[in-house]
């Protein structure tokens, strides 16, 4: 056998035997280590049974290798048993879910016991605990497609970073889907810009204005901890404001398209519109100007307000054109004289969501290695950065973001732990106000 | 005869939004509304069969309906694909179509931004209580895709979604309110022509009536900007393809052959596919013909990263949207309600 690094599962199988034969010294790179079965088979456990872990769940099941999932984790019974109902219906007669009773974990603390039995694991819950479950899952070598941010606050980056680190060593492939990077318009119109179409970036417009997201509200006998955990979107320490859960995902383009992260930031936001009680303490606009190493300045707009001029999109100009870019498979480059120089119009593309768990299992079965923890956790950390600069209506560095932002996370994590912000006698929660909000430890 | 149709008498054009639409459908709509033999006659429950305007109580919008009066026609081609033949002959009773698709303007009023407040002049047709209706969630992305929302119409929008509009509306108004059916549709969009357009066969005029590939530069465009059909219906050929009430069936038609139709639905029992109608600012020439046919296709919600997908709004779906129509004689309240179509979760 020639290949010493990142075994395939076939190769896996072949060093598992040699391990039980009394061969203890494991090198680092073997991975995926709760493999118990003789065969080709990738067990999968899903931790986060929302909306988006169904999904990434019913994609991961979609691919061509031979996956199973074996268990499943949420800090909710309800969360659990709904997603377990609509994987049945979905593969009802086939044997990927083969979940068992036992194997079905509910809490603040499910996802080790369901990460212990996986080769692969999918980190979709709230953003706050990614760093806790990357962390934990690198450190049980498990192969990782996890959802974005990264986590919520700057101390969770740190821990990504690190865990991201560990991950490299060890060759296990981590997907994070910020699926633009997946998606074949985005990948297209980089190829251009790497081939110099529209010269260097000099400047961008970024966007995520829509008119905003769901809303649970209060029901009688929740703790204010159960409270938070249902209505995530609206508490930074689980969300990170929609600058950060949402439209991360464009800030993420004008990292990648220009190369680089930025230097500092300064901005302005507030909650103009959406200010009931029931939407907690994040702010309905975030209006930042990031400034690169290279001297391109992005502009980064994102509101949740109805009834305003929606956009979700990416528009950079260069130094010899200008690009726009967009989810719908579109992307288009023209000179300033109005020419369209490149067009890619891609209809009927491949669904990114799907692509970015074909690549994360083709991989795992030959033996090649993606990671996008280390970019993603850097991206993450720019609209964390963005967030900081908006709150605190400060310039804010990088570097002081990262090496300073404050922890938003809560000490412990039971149903009557306190989180960190709670409400005032009317169930107002303390909302940022630019000018006085300190964002970084002293 | 009666010649006092609304607004007429006051010297007033009874669309608010007349200077948006072509003026050259205005003699072909007053020849329908003033032809002998086609006088207004109030039905058994006193409606006047006339063209007005709803109006959307809280709001400056109003949805201009023309009367669409039953008859027998041919539906299908025999020349056409498999789907749309054999042409047979089918009957529809009396109706009001909006002259427009649905605008995001109206829309919103319904989702997003809703506004509940009942018409003054509430009809009886209906009983709803607005409150009650189901309202669209709020979508993550710009489901316009960057093409503007002002004065356009609607698009990326389910059967469910539509529907629930129509439902929305018929609260609000107390007027019974739902979606065409195909045979309702091609009989409004022919209005009486046999030809594949309602205006002839001669595609090179195509432009003067309709926004398709061929003169969309890739876009939808402002409702009512093309010439309309004798019935007074803008946009029936192309901007953006429409709803009906049925469930899609290539061959629906076979089963119909040799017969005479009375007032044909589908019923839908499975979540794809369903037929829209009249095709879009996408398509070619073919799929913009009165008798084309669209199946819908879970591709339409290929990029929503959630399951269940949503029941509301398609990802992928630019090229649809709606128009609502309202049956002259009001149904049973048991007749409404097996329109009002439950929702199928979407995995």
């Amino acid at each position: 056998m020639k290949k010493t690094t990142n075994p395939t599962r076939r190769d896996f199988c072949k060093n598992t035997a040699l391990l039980a034969g009394g061969m203890l010294a494991l090198p680092l790179d073997i991975t995926a280590s709760a493999h118990v079965l003789g065969d080709d088979t990738i067990k999968i456990a899903l931790v986060g049974c929302g909306g988006r872990g169904t999904g990434a769940a019913m994609q991961a099941l979609s691919t061509k290798e031979n996956v199973k999932l074996v268990a499943m984790a949420d800090a909710f019974q309800d969360r659990l048993d709904d997603c377990y109902k609509i994987l049945a219906t979905k593969f009802a007669g086939s044997d990927k879910l083969m979940v068992k009773e036992e194997d079905k974990y509910v809490g603040f603390e499910a996802y080790k016991s369901a990460i212990d039995k996986a080769d692969v694991v999918l980190l979709t819950t709230t953003p706050g605990f990614r760093p806790i479950h990357f962390e934990y899952a690198v450190s049980q070598n498990k192969h990782v497609f996890m959802e974005k941010p990264m986590a919520t606050d700057a101390p969770g980056i740190r821990r990504v970073l690190a865990a991201a680190e560990v991950a490299k060593s060890k060759k296990l492939n981590v997907v994070v889907g910020l699926q633009r990077r997946y998606q074949d318009s985005y990948l297209a119109c980089l190829q251009q810009i790497r081939d110099g179409k529209i010269g260097q970036i000099v400047s961008g417009q970024v966007y995520w204005n829509s008119a905003g997201v769901w809303v649970n509200e209060r029901q009688p006998g929740q703790t204010e901890m159960e409270y938070q955990m249902r209505n995530w979107y609206y508490f930074n320490w689980l969300c990170g404001d929609h600058i950060v859960e949402q439209h991360i995902h464009n800030i993420d383009v004008a990292n990648w398209f220009i190369g680089e992260y930025p230097v500092h930031a300064q901005g302005m936001g507030g909650r103009e519109v959406r200010t009931d009680k029931k939407f907690g303490e994040i702010f309905d606009h975030h209006f930042v100007e990031f400034t690169y190493p290279s001297g391109a300045v992005i502009a980064s707009q994102c509101r949740h307000q109805p009834g305003c001029v929606d956009n979700v999109s990416e528009s950079f100009q260069g130094t010899g054109g200008k690009i726009y870019t967009d989810s719908q498979n579109k992307g288009i480059i023209s000179g300033y004289d109005g020419k369209i120089l490149y067009e890619h119009m891609g209809e009927n593309d491949p669904n990114p969501y799907q692509t970015e768990h074909d690549v994360l299992f083709a991989n795992i079965r030959e033996g090649k290695v993606t990671n996008d923890a280390e970019h993603a956790a850097k991206t993450t950390m720019t609209a964390i950065l963005g967030r900081m600069a908006t709150y605190s209506g400060q310039l804010i560095s990088f570097d002081d973001a990262l090496n300073r932002g404050k922890s938003l996370m809560p000490e412990t994590y039971s149903w009557d732990a306190m989180p960190r912000v709670v409400p005032d006698a009317d169930g107002h929660y303390p909302v940022a106000v630019p000018g006085v909000t300190q964002v970084l430890e002293t | 005869m009666d010649l006092q149709i609304p607004g007429f008498g006051k010297n007033k054009l009874p669309f608010r939004n007349i200077n948006r639409a072509s003026v050259t459908g205005w003699p072909l709509l007053l020849c329908v509304l003033l032809l002998p033999g086609e006088i207004p006659q109030n039905s058994g429950n006193q409606q006047t069969f006339e063209a007005y305007e709803e109006q959307l109580q809280g709001s400056a919008e109003t949805i201009p309906m023309v009367p669409v009066r039953g008859g027998t026609f041919r539906m299908g081609n025999d020349q056409g694909p498999a789907e749309v033949s054999p042409a047979h002959e089918v009957v529809v009773g009396d109706f009001w179509m909006g002259a427009y698709e649905v605008t995001w303007d109206q829309y919103e009023l319904f989702s997003g931004k809703r506004n509940n407040q009942p018409n003054p002049d509430r009809g009886e047709e209906v009983s709803l209580e607005v409150d009650g209706i189901a309202s669209a969630t709020t979508p993550y992305v710009d489901m316009s895709h960057g093409m503007g929302k002002r004065g356009y119409p609607v698009i990326n929008v389910t059967q469910y979604a539509a529907l629930n509009f129509c439902k929305w509306l018929s609260a609000k108004t107390g007027r019974f309110y739902r979606l065409p059916t195909e045979a309702e549709w091609e009989y409004a969009c022919r209005a009486g022509s046999t030809e594949p357009y309602y205006f002839g066969s001669d595609t090179t005029r195509l432009h003067e009536y309709a926004w398709y590939g061929g003169n969309s530069e890739n876009r939808y465009h402002p409702v009512g900007q093309k010439t309309p059909n004798s019935f007074g219906l803008y946009d029936m050929h192309g901007n953006v393809s429409e709803w009906t009430m049925d469930q899609f069936s290539a061959d629906t038609y076979a089963g119909r052959s040799g017969s005479q139709t009375e007032n044909p639905w589908v019923v839908p029992e499975k979540l794809y596919p369903r037929t829209v109608r009249g095709g879009s600012w996408k398509d070619p020439a073919e799929a913009l013909m009165s008798f084309a046919r669209l199946p819908s296709d879970p591709a339409w919600k290929r990029i929503d990263p959630q399951i269940p997908k949503s029941r509301w709004w398609f990802t992928n779906a630019s090229h649809v949207g709606f128009r609502v129509i309202r049956p002259r004689i009001t149904p049973s309240p048991e007749e409404i309600s097996k329109y009002w179509l439950e929702a199928i979760d979407d995995y």
